[in-house]
């Protein structure tokens, strides 16, 4: 392992648990979200959706409508069909012969998931749109609804005429299949499991909103959307729309959350630019609750089964997963991609030579499945993680023992995964060590042990996750290889002002991480300035021209070091124009708390301010030299960086009603150099709680007719602060070193380590009863079911 | 229909739909946008402002039924004198992050704490129930409010 100890702020100011500066706006009501904008003549768009998962639509009768109070007018799928110069992107054909149904924002012809819009309404105001929606009326014929993945691949009903079957693409990565074979012919315990990842709502606080304000005249079209990718939707609302892309201007305001779902291209934002064209005037819509159950999509939805090949102690010799995915109706942005951002991490943080993953993606009438906090890699995680403690069984060693026995060890780093990755660096045991301490490990096995002794139905349960992640997206070559349409570059540019303030420009788009506050302290501990003297703009294209937007974690590792090596280069050209006012070499220069000074030559110096404002004046700058101290730097990263981490979950497992409490929470991450340990950890507060859902509340269910039953917050059990704990969180520091700041991000890593954990205590509490399997969510029901299958088992 | 309110210490009156819910009347018809919508279902509490002091989901009432009442929302608690303790409490234990629940859950914190003067973990938990946050985990919300409450 290289560079552990490096830490390159010498400022002071990176590492303060410093408060946000954007929280003041958000505290008080001033910062505006999306339909907190004023937009005065602007006409509502309300969507006409499909009731049915699965229909034909055989006609439309709008009479009603077009007489209701308000209402503009109405249009069908057949009306707007001549203003799609495409259909909706899906920028990841991942493979060559994948099949990607034309997916129109308004349907023709037939509806292919509950929520699927047939027409729009276009009325004066909100209330008068959502009364218009009562007038329209559609006649349907329902047909049999594909609602499952195993009926999905059976093409007893295809989806798509068209396509000819429900396979979307098989995409396979066996980078030795003999030795794979033999692998699990030698091997002493080979492991199968199952798992069922559920489907999951995202529900971002602030529902989607799309406003399109256009200028008729001279062609601009401005686009405000709650949307975490300003940059793509401009590009792909061009293509999709077919106008010329330095007329199309996207804004992203505030924006309530995201988690992926948030990156997309969605209808409702090309319906309300199409209109906005068409009637000259603003055009809106606003998602309420129970509709984005079926127009944003939804995460997870995957079978995985999961093979492992080891040798009589434990020792991982081959990983071999195997996933059908549920793409849903339609393939969104980067639909088919999801699973594939898992599929080089189904080995985890373990050294293991031999490795395969296949997936494949399915056609579902239920709505479009896209990334979802950690997106692939809380599968993954998942899958061998629980897979891990089904082998410990087997070998019959602890869940802590097995995994220590297959840790990549920390002088392997950079370490050459079976899957092609390369690591970039880690010390996995000591956060398994830490985790333990923080939960008082060794008392709560004797605590258990006693309560098991003594009949008790409360059973305690401790279960275990350690985790590898891929952060930084991405290597645009890479992202070639994957197919994917795009590159993963990240641009920064950092000018200092005339009076010696600081504007950052930063193509990433913050919807909650605390952007602002973390670019300053960046910028602030490099330049000598107070971070409160930097102000970073983002979010609106005509302002950060280059960007590629926020998620996957890559905000710090990819944006951050596209702004550290901004910051670089403005202190080298700030030092050429020092140099020449001391009249000095450049090379005999440093810079330190904000000023230049001649080495050895005490007295010689000039502040960051006197050479900001000679830039400006320009009157006396070196030859060849440019009025002004800016520069842009788009960063293309070199490698994924690889944060990783141990947690433990403690929970209590009543075995009469089924409940699940958890009783205490630890955590050690490693997510590298941190620039504000206090926003690190709520990142990590969040993602856990979002995770332990998964394994313990939320279920996107549907019935036989592909109807969500859960489709607001009053059944979709997203928790509240009552169901929830205070969590041990303690870190140790890996530094990256693949960029300059040994960052590596810290988005999802709390998602993507809970699930399998609380999954792994409470089958842990339950093991006495036979019990090898909980399916998620480890509701009342679902763990009174695994208890009495078990019990059946056993007579 | 003609409504008249006190909003923020200031008389405000609107003509509405007699079925204008409060929260639009807030946001459409006074301007008052820090009050968000969260959910079709009174379940998420972004809404949440003061009624004569007792903190109330404005997505759950018509304007008309607050007629002659007197509100506080989001945009009444910062002074010249800066921010509102619960407020201050927020930013300084990190208890927010997107800020979208935030202005519903500080007014529902401050009616908490009115009510209940002995908070501990557990009751600020209980008590904030209504009010769903999707970024923080409510770790640091359960602080600030303790904070703020002067028990922590």
């Amino acid at each position: 392992m290289t560079d552990t100890a490096t830490n390159p702020f010498t400022g002071g100011v990176v590492g303060q648990r410093r408060v946000r500066k954007e929280d003041p706006a958000l505290l008080t009501g001033e910062a505006k979200f999306i339909d907190d904008l004023h937009l005065p003549g602007a006409l509502w768009v309300a969507c006409v959706r499909s009731p049915h998962a699965h229909a034909r639509i055989s006609a439309i009768d709008t009479s009603a409508a077009l007489t209701t109070d308000g209402v503009v007018t109405v249009y069908t799928g057949d009306d707007l069909t001549g203003d799609w110069a495409a259909p909706l992107p899906c920028a990841w054909p991942v493979t060559e012969d994948m099949k990607n149904p034309a997916h129109l924002p308004v349907a023709v012809g037939k509806a292919n998931y509950a929520g699927d819009i047939v027409a729009v309404v276009v009325a004066e105001s909100r209330y008068a749109a959502a009364d218009g929606l009562e007038g329209v009326v559609v006649d349907y014929e329902p047909l049999d609804a594909v609602v499952t993945m195993e009926a999905a691949r059976s093409d007893n009903v295809v989806i798509h005429d068209d396509l000819g079957t429900n396979v979307s693409y098989v995409w396979e990565l066996t980078p030795d299949p003999d030795g794979l074979a033999a692998a699990f012919d030698e091997a002493a315990h080979h492991i199968t499991e199952t798992y069922l990842q559920q489907r999951l709502i995202p529900a971002a606080m602030e529902p989607r909103g799309v406003a399109a304000v256009p200028a008729p005249h001279n062609g601009d079209i401005t686009l405000y959307s709650s949307t975490q990718i300003p940059h793509i939707l401009k590009v792909m609302a061009a293509i999709t729309l077919g106008l010329p892309e330095q007329k199309v201007r996207v804004v992203a305001p505030s924006v309530g959350g995201g988690f992926g779902s948030k990156l997309d291209v969605y209808a409702e934002e090309i319906i309300c630019m199409a209109l906005a064209n068409r009637h000259g005037v603003p055009v809106r819509w606003t998602e309420s609750r129970t509709e984005a159950a079926g127009s944003t999509i939804q995460g997870r939805g995957q079978i995985q089964t999961m093979e492992l090949a080891a040798d009589a102690e434990g020792r991982l010799k081959a990983v071999r997963a195997t996933l059908v995915a549920d793409m849903g109706a339609y393939l969104q942005l980067v639909t088919p991609g999801v699973p594939l951002l898992g599929a080089f991490l189904y080995h985890g943080l373990y050294d293991v030579p031999l490795y395969s993953f296949t997936c494949t993606g399915v056609f579902t009438n239920l709505t479009p499945t896209d990334a979802y906090r950690g997106a692939g890699r809380p599968e993954a995680t998942y899958a061998i993680e629980r897979a891990m403690d089904a082998l410990a069984e087997a070998v019959g060693v602890g869940p802590d023992e097995i995994r220590s026995r297959n840790y990549i060890p920390a002088d392997k780093f950079p370490y050459d995964s079976p899957a092609g990755l390369v690591f970039d660096s880690g010390n996995y045991q000591p956060t398994l060590d830490r985790a333990k301490e923080l939960v008082d490990w060794d008392s709560l096995r004797t605590e258990q042990a006693q309560r098991r002794a003594s009949g008790s139905k409360l059973h305690l349960g401790l279960g275990i996750s350690s985790y590898v992640e891929m952060c930084g997206l991405a290597p645009s070559r890479t992202l070639a290889a994957l197919n994917y349409s795009a590159g993963g570059w990240e641009s920064a540019t950092v000018r200092i002002l005339p009076t010696c303030k600081v504007q950052v420009v930063t193509g990433a788009t913050p919807h909650g991480q605390g952007h602002e506050t973390c670019w300053s302290m960046i910028v602030a501990d490099r330049l000598g300035v107070d971070p409160d003297d930097v102000e970073v703009l983002h979010s609106d294209t005509a302002i950060t021209p280059l960007g590629m937007d926020t998620y996957g974690s890559r905000s710090l590792s990819v944006g951050g070091t596209a702004l550290w090596m901004a910051t670089e280069k403005v202190v080298g050209k700030a030092t050429g124009i020092a140099a020449h006012m001391l009249e000095a070499n450049p090379e005999d220069l440093e810079f330190s708390g904000g000023v230049f000074s001649v080495k050895g030559s005490p007295g010689s110096e000039v502040p960051l301010a006197g050479v900001a404002f000679g830039a400006f004046t320009a009157h006396d700058l070196p030859d060849g030299v440019e009025p002004n101290l800016e520069a842009q730097v788009t960063w293309d990263p070199t490698n994924f960086t690889f944060p990783f981490g141990t947690h433990i979950a403690v929970v209590e497992v009543d075995e009469d009603t089924g409940s699940v409490r958890l009783v205490d929470y630890g955590a050690v991450d490693d997510c590298g150099n941190q620039i504000n340990p206090m926003i690190v950890e709520g990142q990590i507060h969040g993602g856990i709680v979002q995770g332990v859902a998964q394994a313990l509340w939320e279920d996107a269910v549907y019935d036989d007719e592909g109807q969500l039953r859960s489709a607001n917050l009053a059944d979709y059990l997203v928790p509240s602060a009552a169901e929830c704990i205070d969590m041990k969180l303690e870190s140790t520091v890996t530094p990256s070193p693949t960029n300059p700041m040994g960052v590596k991000g810290i988005g999802e890593a709390g998602t993507i380590a809970s699930t399998p954990a609380v999954i792994n205590a409470v089958v842990d509490a339950l093991r006495p009863l036979g019990v090898t399997d909980v399916a998620m969510p480890a509701s009342p029901m679902n763990v009174r079911q695994a208890i009495t299958a078990a019990e059946g088992g056993a007579s | 229909m003609e409504v008249s309110l006190t909003v923020n210490g200031a008389v405000r009156s609107a003509h509405v739909e007699a079925r204008t819910l409060l929260v639009h009347l807030l946001r459409d018809e006074l301007g008052l946008t820090g009050t968000n919508v969260g959910c079709d279902t009174s379940s998420c509490g972004a809404c949440t402002v003061l009624i004569d002091g007792r903190s109330a989901k404005s997505c759950t009432l018509l304007a008309a039924q607050v007629d002659g009442a007197e509100l506080t929302t989001i945009e009444g608690l910062a002074g010249d004198d800066g921010l509102h303790p619960m407020q201050q409490a927020f930013q300084d234990c990190h208890g927010l992050q997107c800020g979208f629940c935030t202005p519903g859950m500080v007014m529902a914190a401050i009616s908490l704490v009115d009510e209940y003067p002995d908070l501990d973990g557990d009751s600020v938990r209980e008590g904030l129930e209504g009010n769903l946050c999707r970024c923080t985990g409510y770790q640091n919300i359960v602080k600030a409010v303790l904070t703020a409450a002067g028990s922590e």
